[in-house]
């Protein structure tokens, strides 16, 4: 049997997704429901001094309205920062408390305070208007930039900082800028981003009277950790008593790693009114309460000699994180961010400094890359301007500070255990054509456009790993995952993942790996995941943790199978268990070539007593049955690498960007299936893209957001994009099996940088902030043209 | 969303018959119903005269193309007839929203609603067009009058528009990113009888730009467009352009157009 790791298995999924099939969240409907509808403050910051529901309570169809008061009596639990993070001066950071329900005051347009259930989606929606809710409104602090300097907006957090972090040496840095030829400085922005999934949030609950078991259907990317926040911080009822089903669910990008408000009040509430709850988010609500990624304000310097060599690198940054702190909130700006921030080089002294502060805005956490494409953004368009600002050209400068040694001592923290950045940059240079580009440029400039090139080298950490680290980091769990494989006795397989896919393809991928591992046919292999009540806990999917983690649970947990069976076909073919061997689903012992195939073993092991010729198939000491388990923790965490290289087409007129061509050379170690991965990673540049030309998430002074729908958040489109060249280095990660990296996130993290080093190349090395937006680039070519005829 | 009455008129005289200044006729419903669903808008009876079949369909002459009010984008994006006659006008069918909305979207609806960012009501103005309507004929630089406001009385119905065929035209745009509404949208005809430059997005209503006409008719190239200057004041401002921006880009886009005519 080939193998079918590597190959382009067409996705399990895809019949029922595109026929419309798919069973999302708002899909399920429980007999007797009732439907939730929230009210949400319309003021950025506010005390709350007095909800009246008593009109809406009689409005028709009303089944009960709740508020902040009732969670506090029955003393429903918040929700929490996943991550502790320590400031610079030893001391904790600061949270504020979360409630579920805002009871005393608000602090973000789109807050929760109070919910209505009734009969009819109609009727909660009239009856929310009836409930009154009057605020005292306080002045916003919506500005990141402002933010330490305005009114604190929790009592009791200073400065509005939740901590002032620091990672790497300021001595050692400040001796190597003493020693540079030349600083290069840099400040930028990282645009707010909202994340957008396609299935907008929602949660369906059903309390069972008869057993007290709450079941709580909903969009996440964790079930296992929403059910574990739930029941141990929020005390909505205990694990046991509490079911947690995510099932198709469409697309996270992180947003929906956080358990939210919505998903406690509903699974409390339900048992309260004894009825079962549908609520689905209306898309205005998402955009209001999704959690919103990004958002640095950055100033970064980078120490250089005449040649090109860098000796240190400095990260100053403040992040915006929102009203609260939620649950990769805190971890996100600090050590996603702050040790890839020296990105794939030799920087002999780095820092970065993080100081992460609250804003009367939407809670900020992790979004596709989380903390990587703001590490990656700042040091790849320092390097540009620094080989801008010493005239060598920016593959040259990559080249000279590429580490060619691996494992490679990255400055911060990482051991980097495998990489090629060296070929990866050489790949993607000829892929694109790089040293045509001068003519390109003419081309474009007789036609009255300009034209740029952008270049980015990256590596990215994800699968983040071992635990033990993990949590002396600050993490409040460990992150490893679990698998569980049980063979049927008639010869099916049934892998239960911790892992989760709303998007990401786990039916075919982890079913491709099974398969491999087993010798069992792909169409034999059912990958079950989303469901607390089905396998072992899970940590679920996030950090293109899901292959590199998860994936290789279900490896060693087929090992565990193999092992097993080696035994029990042992014993049915007469030899010791060293005598034989598996392969392609087959037991073999050399020396007699006998052989049993897995599915027969496994159908012994569930019928352990003579039958026909088997004299009992089970050694002395086995209990019957084929169904392992496994927990991976990893020793690591896995470095994808790449290099990117894009060109842009500039109208001055008009200020538009044609994103023209797009190469990415990336290296995900072993891929087990190219086609999901191209997949991943056309999806991941779209995002990059969108965060470099088109998406911006803005608020108004007064903490309104401003953007609030797809008539003023650009999402990227398929018409804006050109087709990707896409192609692939491999070297093989070293702390897992099957050598496999992360790719969710790549394309997400390379080309933000990629794109604006192309369109600033273009300017001439003029900076703009993200977004690149028509209007930003249509100055810029205002300005250019000025200065041009100056020079003339 | 709030109840209503829902008819589906027969005829027109059935249709202006049920109106009142608490109704809404429903062709595409491609800003009616989002806007009722927001809550935005309520009406106490809604009129669909979408079953009425005088009033959809296109009619080509020798100097005029009469487009039926509940025509839908995609039957003028597509049409033979218009794509002959005023091919500009067929690419701007073709330019409006996205599939679904060319599918349902009808002309009379959009040139009725009349947004400040629509791309027919410059076709309008460009193509010296006279709305047709149950009891009157009304010229297009008369019929829009503000920010979603024309001249249509509350019982009136859009029957029909005639465009003047032009000796040539064209329309480009700058989509709002976001939206794909028009930033800036520029249509350039060049009629027997002169020129005209229906500008929308711009500003609060489409309007004819005299300045860019005037230029035009002494020298039809894209570099007269240069030396007229094209005042920002009284120029939309927002988030994805500046009233400057804009004010330049009706400059840029009708320079686009007159290369493209």
């Amino acid at each position: 049997m080939a193998s079918l790791v590597g190959s382009r298995v067409e996705r399990k999924e895809d019949k029922r997704f595109l026929t419309g099939k798919g069973r999302y969240t708002s899909d399920i409907n429980i007999a007797n429901q009732t439907y939730a509808i929230f009210i949400r403050s319309p003021h950025a910051r506010a005390k709350i001094k007095k909800i009246d529901t008593s009109k809406a309570l009689k409005s028709s169809g009303v089944v009960d309205i709740l508020t902040g008061e009732h969670i506090a009596q029955d003393k429903i639990g918040g929700l929490i920062a996943g991550w502790a993070i320590r400031s610079e001066d030893g001391s904790e950071m600061k949270c504020p408390a979360n409630p579920p329900l805002a009871k005393d005051s608000v602090n973000f347009v789109g807050d929760p305070v109070a919910v209505v259930f009734a009969e009819t989606l109609d009727e909660a929606r009239a009856a929310a208007e009836l409930v009154k809710v009057d605020y005292k409104v306080l002045k916003a602090v919506s500005n990141l930039g402002e933010a330490m300097n305005s009114e604190a907006i929790h009592d009791g957090i200073d400065k509005n900082l939740c901590y002032d972090w620091l990672l790497g040496d300021r001595q050692k840095v400040k001796e190597a800028f003493d020693k540079a030829d030349k600083i290069i400085k840099l400040d930028i922005n990282n645009n707010r981003l909202i994340p957008n999934a396609m299935e907008p949030r929602a949660c369906v609950i059903d309390y069972n009277t008869a057993s007290e078991e709450i079941t709580c259907y909903t969009t996440s990317q964790n079930p296992h950790l929403s059910r574990l926040i739930m029941s141990a911080f929020g005390g909505v009822a205990p694990e046991n008593k509490l079911r947690v089903v995510a099932p198709d669910v469409g697309g996270g990008f992180g947003s929906k790693i956080n358990l939210y408000n919505e998903e406690i009040v509903c699974s409390w509430a339900s048992k309260k009114i004894e009825r079962p709850i549908k609520w689905v988010a209306e898309r205005t609500e998402s955009f209001l309460t999704d959690t919103h990624g990004r958002d640095h304000i950055t100033h970064a310097e980078l120490a250089v000699t005449n040649d090109g060599k860098f000796l240190g690198f400095k990260n100053e940054t403040i992040a915006n994180l929102g009203a609260y702190a939620r649950v990769f909130g805190t971890v996100t700006p600090t050590y996603l961010f702050g040790p890839c921030a020296t990105g794939v080089y030799i920087m002999p002294a780095a820092y970065s400094n993080v100081k992460a502060v609250y804003t009367n805005t939407a809670p900020v956490d992790a979004y596709r890359g989380a903390g990587r494409p703001e590490a990656t953004y700042t040091i790849e368009r320092i390097v540009d301007k620094a080989a801008m600002e010493l005239g060598i050209d920016p593959i040259e400068i990559r080249m000279k500070n590429f580490p060619t040694e691996f494992p490679f001592k990255q400055t911060l923290v990482h051991q980097i255990d495998s990489g090629d950045y060296v070929a990866g940059l050489n790949k993607a240079k000829e892929m694109a054509d790089y040293d045509g580009f001068a003519a390109r440029k003419k081309e474009s400039e007789s036609k009255g456009k300009l034209r740029g090139i952008g270049v980015t080298s990256y590596f990215e950490a994800c699968g983040i790993a071992p635990s033990p680290v993990v949590m002396m980091l600050g993490c409040g769990v460990g992150l490893w995952e679990s698998a569980e494989v049980r063979f049927n006795p008639t010869g099916q397989v049934t892998v239960y993942t911790g892992s989760h896919s709303h998007g990401q393809s786990h039916q075919t991928t982890f079913a491709q790996i099974a398969a491999d591992e087993l010798g069992v046919p792909i169409e034999n292999i059912d990958v079950v995941h989303g469901d607390t009540d089905k396998g072992t806990f899970g940590m679920g999917t996030y950090g293109s943790r899901s292959l590199t983690v998860g994936g290789i649970a279900i490896v060693n947990a087929c090992k565990k199978i193999v092992n097993k069976g080696k035994k029990i076909a042992a014993k049915m073919l007469e030899a010791s268990p060293d005598e034989v061997d598996f392969k392609n689903g087959e037991f073999v012992v050399a020396k007699s070539n006998k052989k049993k195939t897995i599915g027969e073993v496994a159908f012994a092991s569930y019928l352990p007593g003579v039958r026909d010729e088997v004299k009992s198939p089970l050694p002395e000491g086995e209990e019957p049955g084929l169904i392992e388990s496994s927990f991976f923790d990893p020793a690591n965490f896995s470095f994808p690498a790449g290099s990117h290289i894009c060109e842009v087409e500039i109208d001055p007129e008009t200020g538009h960007v044609k994103l023209d061509k797009y190469t990415a050379v990336d290296d995900f170690g072993t891929i087990v299936n190219p086609l999901i991965v191209e997949g991943q990673v056309h999806g991941g540049l779209a995002q990059g893209i969108g965060q470099a030309l088109y998406e911006n998430a803005q608020y108004d002074d007064s903490g309104q957001l401003i953007t609030a729908s797809y008539m003023d958040y650009t999402m990227p489109r398929a018409d804006d994009l050109p087709d990707f060249n896409l192609g692939f280095t491999c070297t093989k990660a070293t702390t897992n099996p099957l050598g496999v990296k992360g790719c969710g996130e790549a394309g997400t993290i390379a080309a933000t940088p990629t794109v604006m080093n192309a369109v600033i190349n273009a300017l001439d090395g003029k900076e703009i902030s993200l977004p690149a937006t028509a209007e930003k680039v249509w100055k810029a070519c205002k300005e250019m043209k000025k200065s041009n005829a100056k020079a003339a | 969303m709030k109840t209503f009455n829902y008819h589906s008129a027969k005829d027109v005289k059935e249709a202006s018959k049920l109106a009142s200044s608490n109704s809404a006729f429903l062709a595409g419903g491609m800003t009616t119903i989002p806007s009722m669903k927001l809550g935005l808008a309520s009406y106490k009876d809604i009129i669909d005269i979408k079953r009425i079949k005088k009033l959809s369909g296109i009619k080509v002459s020798g100097k005029t193309v009469t487009i039926g009010a509940t025509t839908k984008h995609s039957e003028v994006a597509s049409s033979k007839d218009v794509k002959k006659a005023i091919p500009s006008l067929a690419a701007l069918a073709e330019g409006i929203g996205d599939p679904q909305v060319r599918n349902r979207g009808t002309i009379g609806g959009s040139i009725a609603n009349n947004d400040p960012a629509a791309d027919y009501p410059s076709a309008c103005i460009a193509l010296n067009a006279t709305i047709h309507t149950n009891n009157r004929s009304i010229d297009a630089e008369k019929f829009f009058r503000g920010m979603f406001e024309t001249c249509l009385k509350s019982t009136e119905v859009i029957e029909s528009i005639e465009f003047s065929i032009p000796q040539k035209s064209s329309y480009q745009k700058l989509p709002n990113p976001a939206s794909r509404y028009a930033i800036v949208g520029v249509y350039v005809a060049q009629h027997k009888t002169g020129i005209n430059v229906g500008v929308t997005g711009a500003k609060s209503c489409v309007y004819n730009d005299k300045d860019l006409a005037g230029a035009l008719t002494k020298n039809f190239s894209s570099s007269a467009i240069d030396s007229v200057k094209v005042s920002s004041s009284g120029m939309n401002s927002d988030i994805h352009a500046s009233s400057d921006y804009r004010a330049n880009m009706v400059k840029a886009f009708a320079k686009k157009a007159v290369d493209a005519c």
